[in-house]
Protein backbone atom coordinates (compact mmCIF):
# COMPACT_ATOMS: atom_id res chain seq x y z
CA UNK A 1 0.00 0.00 0.00
CA UNK A 2 1.21 3.08 -0.52
CA UNK A 3 2.09 6.32 1.35
CA UNK A 4 -1.41 8.21 1.60
CA UNK A 5 -1.67 11.25 -0.52
CA UNK A 6 -3.18 13.39 2.42
CA UNK A 7 -2.87 13.24 5.69
CA UNK A 8 -5.03 14.80 8.12
CA UNK A 9 -5.05 14.65 12.12
CA UNK A 10 -6.82 17.07 14.23
CA UNK A 11 -7.12 19.49 11.84
CA UNK A 12 -8.58 23.04 13.06
CA UNK A 13 -9.15 25.85 11.06
CA UNK A 14 -10.45 28.83 13.39
CA UNK A 15 -11.51 32.46 11.87
CA UNK A 16 -11.26 34.92 14.99
CA UNK A 17 -12.98 33.25 17.47
CA UNK A 18 -14.91 30.82 14.94
CA UNK A 19 -14.39 27.02 14.91
CA UNK A 20 -14.67 26.39 10.78
CA UNK A 21 -12.90 23.06 11.08
CA UNK A 22 -13.10 21.07 14.24
CA UNK A 23 -10.36 18.21 14.87
CA UNK A 24 -10.93 16.72 11.70
CA UNK A 25 -8.92 13.18 10.73
CA UNK A 26 -8.83 11.93 6.98
CA UNK A 27 -6.51 10.57 4.77
CA UNK A 28 -6.72 10.61 0.90
CA UNK A 29 -5.32 7.67 -1.15
CA UNK A 30 -3.95 8.08 -4.94
CA UNK A 31 -6.65 7.61 -7.41
CA UNK A 32 -9.18 7.80 -5.59
CA UNK A 33 -12.29 10.26 -5.75
CA UNK A 34 -12.90 11.75 -1.97
CA UNK A 35 -15.71 13.89 -1.44
CA UNK A 36 -16.86 16.31 1.36
CA UNK A 37 -20.32 16.23 1.98
CA UNK A 38 -21.90 18.25 3.88
CA UNK A 39 -24.54 21.90 4.26
CA UNK A 40 -23.39 25.19 3.78
CA UNK A 41 -20.89 26.40 6.50
CA UNK A 42 -20.16 22.88 6.78
CA UNK A 43 -16.21 23.30 6.67
CA UNK A 44 -16.06 21.87 4.03
CA UNK A 45 -14.54 24.75 1.49
CA UNK A 46 -12.26 25.98 4.47
CA UNK A 47 -10.87 22.03 4.60
CA UNK A 48 -10.83 22.18 0.92
CA UNK A 49 -8.45 25.54 0.99
CA UNK A 50 -6.11 24.12 3.53
CA UNK A 51 -5.46 21.05 1.04
CA UNK A 52 -4.79 23.73 -1.83
CA UNK A 53 -2.19 25.75 0.48
CA UNK A 54 -4.06 29.05 0.39
CA UNK A 55 -5.05 29.10 3.92
CA UNK A 56 -2.96 28.35 6.74
CA UNK A 57 -3.95 26.01 8.91
CA UNK A 58 -4.70 26.46 12.72
CA UNK A 59 -3.40 23.51 14.64
CA UNK A 60 -2.68 20.11 13.73
CA UNK A 61 -1.02 17.58 10.75
CA UNK A 62 -1.71 18.21 7.69
CA UNK A 63 0.30 16.37 4.79
CA UNK A 64 -0.48 16.54 0.87
CA UNK A 65 2.25 14.51 -1.25
CA UNK A 66 3.99 13.64 1.97
CA UNK A 67 4.80 17.62 2.21
CA UNK A 68 3.89 20.24 4.96
CA UNK A 69 2.06 23.40 3.44
CA UNK A 70 3.78 25.88 5.49
CA UNK A 71 6.81 24.75 4.42
CA UNK A 72 6.31 23.73 0.87
CA UNK A 73 3.12 25.25 -0.43
CA UNK A 74 4.32 26.62 -3.76
CA UNK A 75 6.03 22.93 -4.98
CA UNK A 76 2.56 21.46 -3.57
CA UNK A 77 0.03 23.78 -5.31
CA UNK A 78 2.37 23.24 -8.50
CA UNK A 79 0.74 19.35 -7.98
CA UNK A 80 -2.38 20.34 -7.68
CA UNK A 81 -5.33 21.27 -9.69
CA UNK A 82 -8.24 23.64 -8.50
CA UNK A 83 -11.85 24.32 -9.58
CA UNK A 84 -13.17 26.63 -7.61
CA UNK A 85 -16.53 27.27 -6.21
CA UNK A 86 -16.84 30.41 -8.21
CA UNK A 87 -15.47 30.41 -11.49
CA UNK A 88 -12.29 32.60 -11.58
CA UNK A 89 -11.89 33.09 -15.20
CA UNK A 90 -10.51 36.18 -16.92
CA UNK A 91 -13.93 37.19 -19.30
CA UNK A 92 -12.03 39.94 -21.68
CA UNK A 93 -9.66 36.79 -22.85
CA UNK A 94 -10.31 34.12 -24.66
CA UNK A 95 -10.98 30.56 -23.56
CA UNK A 96 -7.56 29.47 -24.95
CA UNK A 97 -5.52 32.45 -23.70
CA UNK A 98 -7.34 31.74 -20.38
CA UNK A 99 -5.78 28.28 -20.40
CA UNK A 100 -2.15 29.55 -21.68
CA UNK A 101 -2.09 32.31 -19.57
CA UNK A 102 -2.62 30.16 -16.69
CA UNK A 103 0.13 27.78 -17.50
CA UNK A 104 2.78 30.69 -17.71
CA UNK A 105 1.92 30.75 -13.84
CA UNK A 106 3.63 27.07 -13.34
CA UNK A 107 6.49 28.28 -15.70
CA UNK A 108 4.88 25.98 -18.40
CA UNK A 109 6.56 27.16 -22.01
CA UNK A 110 4.28 28.70 -23.95
CA UNK A 111 4.61 26.40 -26.91
CA UNK A 112 4.01 23.07 -24.71
CA UNK A 113 0.88 25.18 -23.14
CA UNK A 114 -0.96 25.76 -26.48
CA UNK A 115 -0.62 21.89 -26.96
CA UNK A 116 -1.52 20.67 -23.94
CA UNK A 117 -4.95 23.57 -24.32
CA UNK A 118 -6.04 21.88 -27.48
CA UNK A 119 -6.14 18.83 -26.38
CA UNK A 120 -7.97 19.39 -22.82
CA UNK A 121 -10.41 21.63 -24.82
CA UNK A 122 -10.98 18.73 -26.70
CA UNK A 123 -11.40 16.83 -23.88
CA UNK A 124 -14.09 19.29 -22.60
CA UNK A 125 -16.12 19.73 -25.71
CA UNK A 126 -15.17 23.25 -26.29
CA UNK A 127 -12.69 23.59 -29.11
CA UNK A 128 -14.93 25.09 -31.50
CA UNK A 129 -15.50 27.73 -28.82
CA UNK A 130 -11.64 28.68 -27.94
CA UNK A 131 -11.23 31.81 -29.62
CA UNK A 132 -14.54 33.11 -28.38
CA UNK A 133 -13.86 35.30 -24.98
CA UNK A 134 -15.21 33.43 -22.02
CA UNK A 135 -17.98 36.42 -21.07
CA UNK A 136 -20.71 35.09 -23.25
CA UNK A 137 -20.34 31.49 -22.14
CA UNK A 138 -23.38 29.61 -20.52
CA UNK A 139 -22.71 28.44 -16.88
CA UNK A 140 -21.63 24.45 -17.58
CA UNK A 141 -19.08 25.62 -20.27
CA UNK A 142 -17.10 28.14 -17.60
CA UNK A 143 -17.40 25.58 -15.49
CA UNK A 144 -16.09 22.99 -17.93
CA UNK A 145 -13.19 25.87 -18.70
CA UNK A 146 -12.22 25.67 -15.34
CA UNK A 147 -11.49 22.48 -15.48
CA UNK A 148 -9.68 22.63 -18.76
CA UNK A 149 -7.35 25.18 -17.16
CA UNK A 150 -6.71 23.10 -13.81
CA UNK A 151 -5.43 20.28 -15.68
CA UNK A 152 -2.99 22.08 -17.71
CA UNK A 153 -0.69 21.53 -15.06
CA UNK A 154 -1.25 18.13 -15.42
CA UNK A 155 -2.01 17.80 -11.74
CA UNK A 156 -1.14 14.71 -9.35
CA UNK A 157 -4.72 15.87 -7.58
CA UNK A 158 -7.76 17.95 -8.42
CA UNK A 159 -9.64 19.80 -5.96
CA UNK A 160 -13.25 20.49 -6.84
CA UNK A 161 -15.47 23.01 -4.74
CA UNK A 162 -19.14 22.42 -5.64
CA UNK A 163 -17.77 21.59 -9.50
CA UNK A 164 -21.85 21.66 -10.21
CA UNK A 165 -23.51 23.91 -7.85
CA UNK A 166 -25.48 26.49 -10.32
CA UNK A 167 -25.41 24.14 -13.33
CA UNK A 168 -28.67 22.80 -15.06
CA UNK A 169 -29.60 19.24 -14.95
CA UNK A 170 -27.82 18.57 -18.79
CA UNK A 171 -24.63 20.46 -17.89
CA UNK A 172 -24.07 18.45 -14.42
CA UNK A 173 -24.08 15.33 -15.90
CA UNK A 174 -21.83 16.50 -18.89
CA UNK A 175 -19.65 17.27 -16.58
CA UNK A 176 -19.68 14.25 -14.42
CA UNK A 177 -18.67 12.29 -17.50
CA UNK A 178 -15.80 14.55 -17.89
CA UNK A 179 -15.19 14.24 -14.14
CA UNK A 180 -15.82 10.27 -14.20
CA UNK A 181 -13.15 9.90 -16.97
CA UNK A 182 -10.76 11.90 -15.41
CA UNK A 183 -11.04 9.40 -12.24
CA UNK A 184 -10.58 6.34 -14.80
CA UNK A 185 -7.42 7.76 -15.80
CA UNK A 186 -6.23 7.41 -12.33
CA UNK A 187 -6.64 11.01 -11.14
CA UNK A 188 -7.07 11.65 -7.77
CA UNK A 189 -9.87 14.06 -7.04
CA UNK A 190 -10.91 15.72 -4.20
CA UNK A 191 -14.57 17.67 -4.34
CA UNK A 192 -16.98 18.84 -2.00
CA UNK A 193 -20.60 19.12 -2.82
CA UNK A 194 -24.43 18.94 -1.13
CA UNK A 195 -25.70 17.06 -4.01
CA UNK A 196 -25.89 13.40 -2.77
CA UNK A 197 -26.69 12.26 -5.86
CA UNK A 198 -23.05 13.72 -7.41
CA UNK A 199 -21.42 12.31 -3.97
CA UNK A 200 -23.09 8.86 -5.33
CA UNK A 201 -22.14 9.42 -8.43
CA UNK A 202 -18.79 10.44 -8.02
CA UNK A 203 -17.21 9.29 -4.74
CA UNK A 204 -15.43 6.20 -4.26
CA UNK A 205 -15.43 7.20 -0.25
CA UNK A 206 -16.64 10.59 1.34
CA UNK A 207 -16.73 12.17 4.78
CA UNK A 208 -20.08 14.05 6.18
CA UNK A 209 -19.42 17.07 7.23
CA UNK A 210 -21.97 19.00 9.85
CA UNK A 211 -20.76 21.90 11.85
CA UNK A 212 -16.62 21.57 11.17
CA UNK A 213 -16.72 18.16 12.51
CA UNK A 214 -16.45 14.73 10.81
CA UNK A 215 -19.70 13.19 11.50
CA UNK A 216 -19.85 9.64 9.25
CA UNK A 217 -16.87 7.78 6.98
CA UNK A 218 -17.32 5.63 4.50
CA UNK A 219 -18.27 4.47 0.35
CA UNK A 220 -21.52 5.64 -0.52
CA UNK A 221 -23.25 2.21 -0.21
CA UNK A 222 -21.39 1.54 3.22
CA UNK A 223 -23.12 4.95 4.51
CA UNK A 224 -26.26 4.14 3.23
CA UNK A 225 -26.30 0.25 4.74
CA UNK A 226 -25.19 1.83 8.16
CA UNK A 227 -27.22 5.05 8.80
CA UNK A 228 -30.70 4.12 6.27
CA UNK A 229 -32.50 1.17 5.68
CA UNK A 230 -32.67 -0.42 2.48
CA UNK A 231 -35.76 1.36 1.71
CA UNK A 232 -37.27 4.60 2.44
CA UNK A 233 -41.29 4.71 2.70
CA UNK A 234 -42.49 9.07 2.02
CA UNK A 235 -46.34 9.98 2.96
CA UNK A 236 -48.07 13.11 2.96
CA UNK A 237 -50.95 13.25 4.60
CA UNK A 238 -51.40 17.24 3.82
CA UNK A 239 -50.31 19.70 5.87
CA UNK A 240 -50.43 19.76 9.29
CA UNK A 241 -51.49 16.50 9.85
CA UNK A 242 -48.44 14.62 9.35
CA UNK A 243 -47.54 14.78 13.14
CA UNK A 244 -50.68 13.34 14.10
CA UNK A 245 -50.03 9.85 12.43
CA UNK A 246 -46.40 10.02 13.61
CA UNK A 247 -46.76 7.03 16.37
CA UNK A 248 -48.96 4.78 14.12
CA UNK A 249 -46.59 5.05 11.42
CA UNK A 250 -43.43 4.08 13.77
CA UNK A 251 -44.70 0.70 14.26
CA UNK A 252 -44.09 -0.55 10.77
CA UNK A 253 -40.74 0.88 10.36
CA UNK A 254 -37.08 1.23 12.25
CA UNK A 255 -37.25 4.93 12.36
CA UNK A 256 -39.71 7.94 10.88
CA UNK A 257 -38.13 11.11 10.15
CA UNK A 258 -40.43 14.15 10.10
CA UNK A 259 -40.35 16.62 7.42
CA UNK A 260 -42.57 19.63 7.09
CA UNK A 261 -44.29 18.57 4.18
CA UNK A 262 -44.02 14.70 4.54
CA UNK A 263 -42.71 11.76 6.55
CA UNK A 264 -40.58 9.30 6.07
CA UNK A 265 -40.47 6.20 7.29
CA UNK A 266 -37.32 3.64 7.40
CA UNK A 267 -38.42 -0.20 6.76
CA UNK A 268 -36.73 -2.68 5.04
CA UNK A 269 -40.00 -3.29 2.97
CA UNK A 270 -41.49 -0.07 2.07
CA UNK A 271 -44.44 -1.53 0.50
CA UNK A 272 -45.37 -4.09 3.01
CA UNK A 273 -45.27 -1.28 5.56
CA UNK A 274 -47.53 0.49 3.23
CA UNK A 275 -49.88 -2.18 3.33
CA UNK A 276 -49.72 -2.96 7.01
CA UNK A 277 -50.84 0.62 7.28
CA UNK A 278 -53.58 0.60 4.93
CA UNK A 279 -54.85 -2.88 6.62
CA UNK A 280 -55.14 -0.37 9.54
CA UNK A 281 -56.80 2.21 7.94
CA UNK A 282 -54.53 4.78 7.77
CA UNK A 283 -54.42 6.31 4.25
CA UNK A 284 -51.91 8.56 3.05
CA UNK A 285 -52.89 11.70 0.43
CA UNK A 286 -50.24 10.11 -0.97
CA UNK A 287 -47.13 7.65 -0.55
CA UNK A 288 -43.89 6.59 -3.07
CA UNK A 289 -41.33 3.72 -1.92
CA UNK A 290 -38.09 4.73 -2.86
CA UNK A 291 -34.19 3.12 -2.14
CA UNK A 292 -33.00 5.08 0.18
CA UNK A 293 -30.17 7.35 -0.55
CA UNK A 294 -27.13 9.29 0.90
CA UNK A 295 -30.40 12.13 1.58
CA UNK A 296 -30.95 9.69 4.08
CA UNK A 297 -27.92 9.10 5.27
CA UNK A 298 -27.25 13.06 5.70
CA UNK A 299 -30.51 13.98 7.08
CA UNK A 300 -29.82 11.20 9.74
CA UNK A 301 -26.42 12.36 10.64
CA UNK A 302 -26.57 16.28 10.57
CA UNK A 303 -29.08 16.55 13.60
CA UNK A 304 -33.12 16.40 11.70
CA UNK A 305 -35.62 15.43 14.30
CA UNK A 306 -35.25 11.68 14.91
CA UNK A 307 -38.16 9.76 16.01
CA UNK A 308 -36.92 5.59 16.77
CA UNK B 1 7.91 33.20 -11.30
CA UNK B 2 6.47 34.95 -13.91
CA UNK B 3 2.85 37.01 -13.22
CA UNK B 4 1.63 38.37 -16.51
CA UNK B 5 -1.54 40.31 -17.26
CA UNK B 6 -2.79 41.34 -20.59
CA UNK B 7 -4.05 45.26 -21.36
CA UNK B 8 -4.39 47.91 -23.93
CA UNK B 9 -2.29 50.60 -23.50
CA UNK B 10 -4.64 53.53 -23.76
CA UNK B 11 -2.27 55.39 -26.40
CA UNK B 12 -4.35 57.80 -27.59
CA UNK B 13 -4.77 59.02 -23.92
CA UNK B 14 -1.77 59.24 -23.27
CA UNK B 15 -1.00 61.97 -26.11
CA UNK B 16 -3.92 63.43 -25.71
CA UNK B 17 -4.03 64.12 -22.13
CA UNK B 18 -1.15 66.12 -21.52
CA UNK B 19 -1.74 68.27 -24.80
CA UNK B 20 -5.24 69.09 -22.94
CA UNK B 21 -3.23 70.53 -19.73
CA UNK B 22 -0.64 71.72 -21.48
CA UNK B 23 -2.28 74.21 -24.19
CA UNK B 24 -4.78 74.85 -21.53
CA UNK B 25 -2.84 75.61 -18.40
CA UNK B 26 0.42 75.93 -19.54
CA UNK B 27 -0.06 78.24 -22.60
CA UNK B 28 -3.12 80.20 -21.45
CA UNK B 29 -2.03 80.05 -17.64
CA UNK B 30 1.15 81.27 -18.61
CA UNK B 31 0.54 84.01 -20.36
CA UNK B 32 -1.17 85.34 -17.60
CA UNK B 33 1.75 84.75 -14.57
CA UNK B 34 4.94 85.67 -17.01
CA UNK B 35 2.98 88.97 -17.72
CA UNK B 36 3.60 89.48 -13.55
CA UNK B 37 5.96 91.72 -11.64
CA UNK B 38 8.62 89.16 -10.57
CA UNK B 39 7.43 85.74 -12.17
CA UNK B 40 10.85 85.52 -13.50
CA UNK B 41 12.56 85.49 -9.63
CA UNK B 42 9.80 83.12 -7.90
CA UNK B 43 10.28 80.74 -11.40
CA UNK B 44 13.89 80.77 -11.38
CA UNK B 45 13.73 82.71 -14.80
CA UNK B 46 11.95 79.71 -16.83
CA UNK B 47 8.49 80.91 -18.04
CA UNK B 48 5.76 79.50 -16.69
CA UNK B 49 5.02 76.95 -19.62
CA UNK B 50 8.38 75.35 -18.90
CA UNK B 51 7.44 75.38 -15.02
CA UNK B 52 4.36 73.78 -14.86
CA UNK B 53 4.93 71.56 -18.52
CA UNK B 54 8.04 69.69 -16.55
CA UNK B 55 5.78 68.65 -13.60
CA UNK B 56 3.44 67.10 -15.93
CA UNK B 57 5.26 63.74 -15.87
CA UNK B 58 4.96 63.22 -12.21
CA UNK B 59 1.25 64.58 -11.80
CA UNK B 60 0.06 62.19 -15.00
CA UNK B 61 2.27 59.14 -13.41
CA UNK B 62 0.25 59.54 -10.30
CA UNK B 63 -2.78 60.27 -11.49
CA UNK B 64 -2.71 57.17 -14.26
CA UNK B 65 -1.19 55.05 -11.51
CA UNK B 66 -3.32 55.69 -8.75
CA UNK B 67 -6.37 55.11 -10.93
CA UNK B 68 -4.63 51.70 -11.62
CA UNK B 69 -3.94 50.51 -8.19
CA UNK B 70 -7.78 51.31 -7.02
CA UNK B 71 -10.93 50.17 -9.81
CA UNK B 72 -8.83 47.43 -11.93
CA UNK B 73 -6.95 46.36 -8.68
CA UNK B 74 -10.00 45.99 -7.00
CA UNK B 75 -11.46 44.04 -9.40
CA UNK B 76 -8.95 41.74 -9.02
CA UNK B 77 -9.41 40.69 -5.32
CA UNK B 78 -13.48 41.03 -5.31
CA UNK B 79 -14.47 40.50 -8.42
CA UNK B 80 -12.81 38.90 -11.36
CA UNK B 81 -11.21 37.03 -7.98
CA UNK B 82 -8.00 36.88 -10.71
CA UNK B 83 -5.40 37.06 -8.21
CA UNK B 84 -7.36 34.10 -5.88
CA UNK B 85 -6.92 31.66 -8.86
CA UNK B 86 -3.37 32.91 -9.06
CA UNK B 87 -2.64 32.22 -5.89
CA UNK B 88 -4.27 28.47 -6.08
CA UNK B 89 -0.98 27.92 -8.37
CA UNK B 90 2.77 27.92 -7.64
CA UNK B 91 2.03 32.14 -7.39
CA UNK B 92 2.04 33.06 -4.02
CA UNK B 93 0.58 36.43 -2.34
CA UNK B 94 3.93 38.32 -2.71
CA UNK B 95 4.51 37.58 -6.40
CA UNK B 96 1.06 39.28 -6.74
CA UNK B 97 2.18 42.10 -4.91
CA UNK B 98 5.73 42.32 -7.56
CA UNK B 99 3.10 41.21 -10.30
CA UNK B 100 1.26 44.24 -9.54
CA UNK B 101 4.38 46.52 -9.41
CA UNK B 102 5.44 45.67 -12.58
CA UNK B 103 2.10 46.26 -14.17
CA UNK B 104 1.65 49.40 -12.80
CA UNK B 105 5.06 49.74 -13.79
CA UNK B 106 4.89 49.38 -17.27
CA UNK B 107 1.99 51.49 -17.63
CA UNK B 108 3.19 54.40 -16.00
CA UNK B 109 6.33 53.88 -18.28
CA UNK B 110 4.05 54.05 -21.28
CA UNK B 111 2.11 57.50 -19.89
CA UNK B 112 5.22 58.85 -19.47
CA UNK B 113 6.75 58.18 -22.69
CA UNK B 114 3.61 59.66 -24.02
CA UNK B 115 4.07 63.08 -22.03
CA UNK B 116 7.94 63.15 -23.05
CA UNK B 117 7.13 62.98 -26.29
CA UNK B 118 4.93 65.89 -26.49
CA UNK B 119 7.08 67.67 -24.61
CA UNK B 120 9.58 67.22 -27.03
CA UNK B 121 7.96 69.43 -29.35
CA UNK B 122 8.27 72.05 -27.06
CA UNK B 123 11.80 74.66 -27.12
CA UNK B 124 11.45 75.16 -23.66
CA UNK B 125 11.17 71.67 -22.88
CA UNK B 126 13.22 69.69 -25.30
CA UNK B 127 16.40 68.61 -23.59
CA UNK B 128 17.72 65.19 -23.07
CA UNK B 129 16.97 65.75 -19.17
CA UNK B 130 13.29 64.54 -20.93
CA UNK B 131 15.01 60.97 -20.71
CA UNK B 132 15.20 60.88 -17.21
CA UNK B 133 12.02 62.60 -16.73
CA UNK B 134 10.57 59.10 -17.29
CA UNK B 135 11.80 57.21 -14.97
CA UNK B 136 11.34 59.85 -12.21
CA UNK B 137 7.84 59.87 -13.54
CA UNK B 138 7.33 56.07 -13.07
CA UNK B 139 8.61 56.36 -9.57
CA UNK B 140 6.29 58.57 -8.54
CA UNK B 141 3.32 56.63 -10.27
CA UNK B 142 4.60 53.71 -7.96
CA UNK B 143 4.97 55.71 -4.74
CA UNK B 144 0.89 56.31 -5.22
CA UNK B 145 0.35 52.75 -6.95
CA UNK B 146 2.08 50.38 -4.37
CA UNK B 147 0.39 51.67 -0.90
CA UNK B 148 -2.85 52.18 -2.86
CA UNK B 149 -2.87 48.95 -3.43
CA UNK B 150 -2.48 47.56 -0.05
CA UNK B 151 -4.85 50.10 0.96
CA UNK B 152 -7.27 48.29 -1.72
CA UNK B 153 -6.69 44.97 -1.13
CA UNK B 154 -8.16 45.42 2.65
CA UNK B 155 -10.95 46.15 0.96
CA UNK B 156 -14.26 44.41 -0.31
CA UNK B 157 -15.88 47.68 -1.50
CA UNK B 158 -14.43 50.36 -3.40
CA UNK B 159 -16.41 53.24 -1.04
CA UNK B 160 -13.26 55.04 -0.14
CA UNK B 161 -11.72 55.40 -3.90
CA UNK B 162 -13.61 58.47 -4.67
CA UNK B 163 -12.28 60.46 -1.41
CA UNK B 164 -9.42 58.86 -1.60
CA UNK B 165 -9.13 60.77 -5.23
CA UNK B 166 -10.85 63.72 -3.86
CA UNK B 167 -8.82 64.59 -0.69
CA UNK B 168 -5.59 63.12 -1.14
CA UNK B 169 -4.70 62.55 -4.99
CA UNK B 170 -6.24 66.44 -6.23
CA UNK B 171 -4.73 68.38 -3.07
CA UNK B 172 -1.44 67.25 -3.75
CA UNK B 173 -1.78 67.65 -7.55
CA UNK B 174 -2.91 71.56 -6.56
CA UNK B 175 -0.54 71.94 -3.60
CA UNK B 176 2.50 69.60 -4.39
CA UNK B 177 4.67 72.43 -6.38
CA UNK B 178 2.98 71.32 -9.95
CA UNK B 179 1.32 74.93 -10.30
CA UNK B 180 3.86 77.28 -8.50
CA UNK B 181 7.05 76.64 -6.48
CA UNK B 182 5.94 75.24 -2.66
CA UNK B 183 8.01 78.08 -1.28
CA UNK B 184 4.77 80.07 -2.56
CA UNK B 185 2.77 78.24 0.17
CA UNK B 186 2.13 79.73 3.61
CA UNK B 187 5.01 78.90 5.53
CA UNK B 188 3.08 75.85 7.76
CA UNK B 189 2.08 74.26 4.61
CA UNK B 190 5.44 73.96 2.83
CA UNK B 191 6.31 71.14 5.85
CA UNK B 192 3.48 68.99 4.19
CA UNK B 193 4.38 69.51 1.03
CA UNK B 194 7.87 68.28 1.47
CA UNK B 195 6.75 64.81 2.64
CA UNK B 196 4.30 64.12 0.05
CA UNK B 197 5.28 61.99 -2.90
CA UNK B 198 3.82 64.40 -5.40
CA UNK B 199 6.51 67.20 -4.43
CA UNK B 200 9.55 64.66 -4.54
CA UNK B 201 8.53 63.21 -7.62
CA UNK B 202 7.87 67.07 -9.22
CA UNK B 203 10.88 68.31 -8.23
CA UNK B 204 12.71 65.19 -9.81
CA UNK B 205 11.12 65.63 -13.22
CA UNK B 206 11.25 69.57 -13.31
CA UNK B 207 14.64 69.39 -12.42
CA UNK B 208 15.63 66.41 -14.94
CA UNK B 209 14.10 68.44 -17.66
CA UNK B 210 15.19 72.39 -16.79
CA UNK B 211 18.53 70.53 -15.73
CA UNK B 212 18.51 72.35 -12.71
CA UNK B 213 18.40 70.08 -9.93
CA UNK B 214 21.67 69.88 -7.50
CA UNK B 215 22.87 66.30 -7.53
CA UNK B 216 22.20 65.94 -3.60
CA UNK B 217 18.49 66.81 -4.05
CA UNK B 218 17.97 64.15 -6.84
CA UNK B 219 18.91 61.64 -4.83
CA UNK B 220 17.16 62.75 -1.99
CA UNK B 221 13.90 62.82 -4.25
CA UNK B 222 14.47 59.47 -5.52
CA UNK B 223 15.28 57.86 -2.11
CA UNK B 224 11.84 59.42 -0.81
CA UNK B 225 9.85 58.10 -3.27
CA UNK B 226 11.63 54.60 -3.49
CA UNK B 227 11.01 54.69 0.52
CA UNK B 228 7.62 54.73 -0.43
CA UNK B 229 7.93 52.02 -2.91
CA UNK B 230 9.25 49.76 -0.70
CA UNK B 231 7.47 50.08 2.17
CA UNK B 232 4.07 50.06 0.11
CA UNK B 233 5.33 46.79 -1.00
CA UNK B 234 5.91 45.58 2.14
CA UNK B 235 2.37 46.73 3.10
CA UNK B 236 1.32 44.81 0.33
CA UNK B 237 2.95 41.25 0.78
CA UNK B 238 1.53 41.22 4.29
CA UNK B 239 -2.40 42.56 3.42
CA UNK B 240 -2.15 40.40 0.31
CA UNK B 241 -1.21 37.32 2.44
CA UNK B 242 -4.23 38.29 4.55
CA UNK B 243 -6.41 38.92 1.75
CA UNK B 244 -5.95 35.58 -0.28
CA UNK B 245 -5.01 33.17 1.85
CA UNK B 246 -7.10 33.69 5.15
Amino acid sequence: MNEPLITARSLVKKFGDLVAVDEIDFDVEQGEAFGFLGPNGAGKTSSMRMIGCVSPTTSGRLEIFGLSPTADGRAIRARIGVVPQMDQLDNELTVLENLVIYARYFDIPRDVARARAAELLEFVQLTERKDDTVDPLSGGQKRRVSIARSLISEPELMLLDEPTTGLDPQARHVLWDRLYQLKERGATLVLTTHYMDEAEQLCDRLVVMNGGKIVAEGSPRNLITTYATREVLEMRFGRGHNEEHVSEVSQVGERVEILPDRLLVYAHDGEGALATLRERNIIPESALVRRSSLEDVFLRLTGRTLVD
Amino acid sequence: MFYRRIWKSNLVGAFFQPVLYLLGIGLGVGALVDQGPNSAAVLDGFSYFAFYSSALIATMAMFTASQEALWPTMDGFQWSHAYRAMTSTPIAPRDVATGLTIFYAAKTTVGAIGVAVVLAFFDETRSWGLIGAVPAGVLTGLAFAVPLAAWTSSRTTPDSFPPILRFIIIPMFLFGGAFYPIEQLPDWLEPVAWVTPLWHGVELARGSILQTLPEGRGLLHVGVLCAYIVLGWMACVVTFERRLNP
